[in-house]
């Protein structure tokens, strides 16, 4: 296969065979997984089932020791510009001297480029993307000063003005308040409605039927993958949890 | 008149610090946002065996060979660290302090070996001589330059433009490294970069403030500029005004107690944090035992209305609205209940009774959502 070639491009996301280990100790094994553009999909396991190390992986911040990534047919490399990553909240410094406004507008540093500044233009695009979320009063507010939940919208944010097709987000809805929450999923399925992907790292398994219409149930192997309605059974869950969990409504649904 | 500076002394040995301290103000700024202090301790030490190295390959002690030869020591000491560190067989703080320290050794080894007869010892090595800068000089239009004035006007310029051109790419990828790396702008190459041009102006400073002081010039301003701002572009702009503060007042201290120079420009770093740590306005320790002395007068508080409001209409309240009762039943030292019905009377929730305490009706209404909450 010739390396232009598109591979699969009717999948938002294709991996295939794809195993990666952190020092010899294989974190992900053999994934195979499809999501099909323009639905809402949650990746969901226990701790250490390498759920961030997928996203990781898929977006070439890991090396995987085998297999490979398509994003619309293509590598990741070659579609950046349609790639939108949202990193744990947790996974940077809130202490760094940066204002709301700021940190909406790395969202755009891919896209300005190299050695240039970003434009009005940009700020106006961050501007507009803090209004979607909720926060345009709180531009110019040092990062330092936000709540969790605010912080997490602005996070969204700096996604959001990427305008990308593919979405992926790392546990968005964790340590955060009911408001941001049903504010965050509104967002996210609006996105979906306008046909973008949206692929959500996930700990709560009480609101999968709610919030996704696509499932992944990941335990260093992919133990199911579909609709969330022929994916969400007792069984499924039993196999990604081993027994650990608490099956509420999973019979249901 | 251009001339006439470059032939005092004085203004030469000024002017070095204030090269020196701009460009660790410019490059200290990311290291210190990006946790790499002890990385640059390393780096300054290091560069000790890479300027005797290059001495003994070229003879040069100056000039641009030995900046990018000396300066790829610095960056080596940085690779050997992560390579240690990333075996996880040590921590990566140890395994700074464990290559650092060999190289440097190595390099005082091979100075007191080879190099007893030049100007180069172990102390000029760890503390520079900037009152000699003047010694080396070369002619540039019709003034006689000090050599490491030269050096280090080249490498202030290059850090600018460095830091300018890829401000946005610095930025983001201390930040955020992921969201950097998905973007397509290379992190670890921008970090290194950094550190490479941290590497090469720890050369160029080398004459005139040796290793361990190059260290207080990039640190200690930025770590100061930090406790005073949260915007970056005000941080690396009141870094560089410690820095040149800094400088300044040093030299005129060291003049007047007729200590070293280089010596007394670092402890004024030193002194310039100090007082930021007390008094910056936000952050200092001061605002903040005020902000704790205030937030504790304002819970004290908040157990007065609650209990004059508990009492009211009983008839108990003319005892328990007493200043007595607040000793006797709250168990407030006497000082501690005259500040909280002082604070209580300033803002407005309690006034004077007779001998007593009444809730105002802005009391009462706080005392109803604290009861009710």
């Amino acid at each position: 296969m010739a390396d232009s070639a598109l591979h699969e491009p009717g999948l938002a996301l294709h991996v295939e065979d794809l195993t990666v280990a952190y020092r010899d100790a294989p974190v992900l094994w053999d994934i195979d997984l499809d999501i099909p553009p323009g639905v809402m999909a949650a990746v969901v396991g226990p701790n250490g089932a390498g759920k961030s190390t997928l996203i990781k992986a898929v977006l070439g911040l890991v090396r995987p020791v085998a297999g490979h990534v398509r994003l619309f047919g293509r590598r990741c490399g070659d579609v950046r510009r349609r790639v939108g990553y949202v990193p744990q909240r947790s996974s940077v410094d809130w202490d760094f001297p940066a204002s709301v406004r700021d940190v909406v507008t790395m969202g755009l540093y891919g896209e300005v480029g190299w050695l240039r500044r970003p434009g009005r233009s940009h700020r106006a695009r961050a501007m507009a993307a803090l209004e979607q979320v909720g926060m345009q009063d709180y531009a110019e507010r040092q990062i330092s000063q936000l709540s969790g939940g605010q912080q997490q919208r602005v996070f969204l944010a700096r996604a959001l003005v990427q305008e990308a097709d593919i979405y992926f987000l790392d546990e968005p809805m964790a340590g955060v308040d009911a408001p941001t929450e049903a504010a965050i999923v509104g967002l996210l399925k609006g996105l979906c409605d306008a046909g973008r992907t949206i692929v959500v790292v996930h700990h709560d398994l009480q609101t999968v039927t709610r919030y996704f219409d696509w499932l992944v149930l990941l335990n260093r192997r992919v133990i199911a993958q579909g609709p969330v309605a022929g994916t969400y059974t007792a069984a499924n869950l039993r196999a990604t949890y081993g027994g650990q969990v608490v099956l509420l409504d999973a019979a249901e649904g | 008149m251009i001339a006439a500076v470059f032939d005092s002394i004085p203004a030469m040995i000024v002017l070095t610090g204030v090269l020196v301290g701009l460009s660790g103000a410019l490059l200290g700024s990311f290291l210190v946002l990006r946790g790499s202090a002890m990385l640059t301790d390393a780096i300054s030490h290091s560069i000790v065996l890479g300027i005797i190295l290059v001495w003994l390959a070229t003879s040069q002690l100056s000039g641009p060979v030995q900046v990018v030869g000396a300066g790829l020591a610095g960056l080596a000491t940085v690779i050997l660290s992560e390579v240690l560190g990333r075996s996880r067989l040590v921590r990566m703080d140890a395994a700074i302090g464990l290559v650092f320290p060999a190289m440097f050794a190595l390099g005082v080894l091979l100075i007191s070996l080879y190099a007893r007869d030049v100007h180069i010892d172990v102390e000029t090595v760890l503390l520079g001589e900037i009152g000699f800068v003047w010694l080396h000089t070369v002619p540039l239009w019709g003034a006689e330059v000090p050599v490491t004035v030269l050096t280090l006007s080249a490498m202030l310029a290059i850090n600018l433009a460095f830091v300018l051109a890829l401000w946005k790419e610095l930025k983001l990828s201390i930040f955020d490294p992921g969201l950097a790396a998905a973007l397509g702008l290379a992190p670890v190459a921008v970090g290194y970069g950094l550190l490479a041009l941290t590497s090469a102006t720890a050369v160029a400073a080398f004459d005139a403030v040796g290793a361990v002081l190059f260290i207080a010039f990039v640190i200690v301003p930025p770590a100061t500029a930090f406790l005073l701002t949260r915007r970056l572009a005000v941080m690396v702009v009141l870094a560089a005004a410690v820095a040149v503060v800094s400088v300044l007042s040093g030299y005129q201290l060291a003049r007047l107690w007729d200590v070293s120079i280089a010596g007394m420009m670092a402890t004024m770093t030193g002194v310039f944090f100090a007082a930021a740590l007390v008094a910056a306005p936000a952050d200092g320790l001061l605002a903040q035992a005020l902000r704790r002395r205030t937030q504790r007068l304002d819970a004290d508080c908040a157990a007065l209305v609650a209990h004059l409001a508990t009492h009211a209409g009983t008839p108990a309240m003319a005892e328990e609205s007493t200043m007595r009762a607040l000793v006797d039943h709250l168990r407030w030292p006497d000082a501690r209940a005259r500040a909280v019905v002082l604070r209580g009377l300033d803002r407005g929730l309690i006034r004077r009774d007779g001998s007593g305490l009444v809730l105002s009706p802005k009391g009462d209404a706080m005392a109803r959502a604290l009861l009710a909450g």
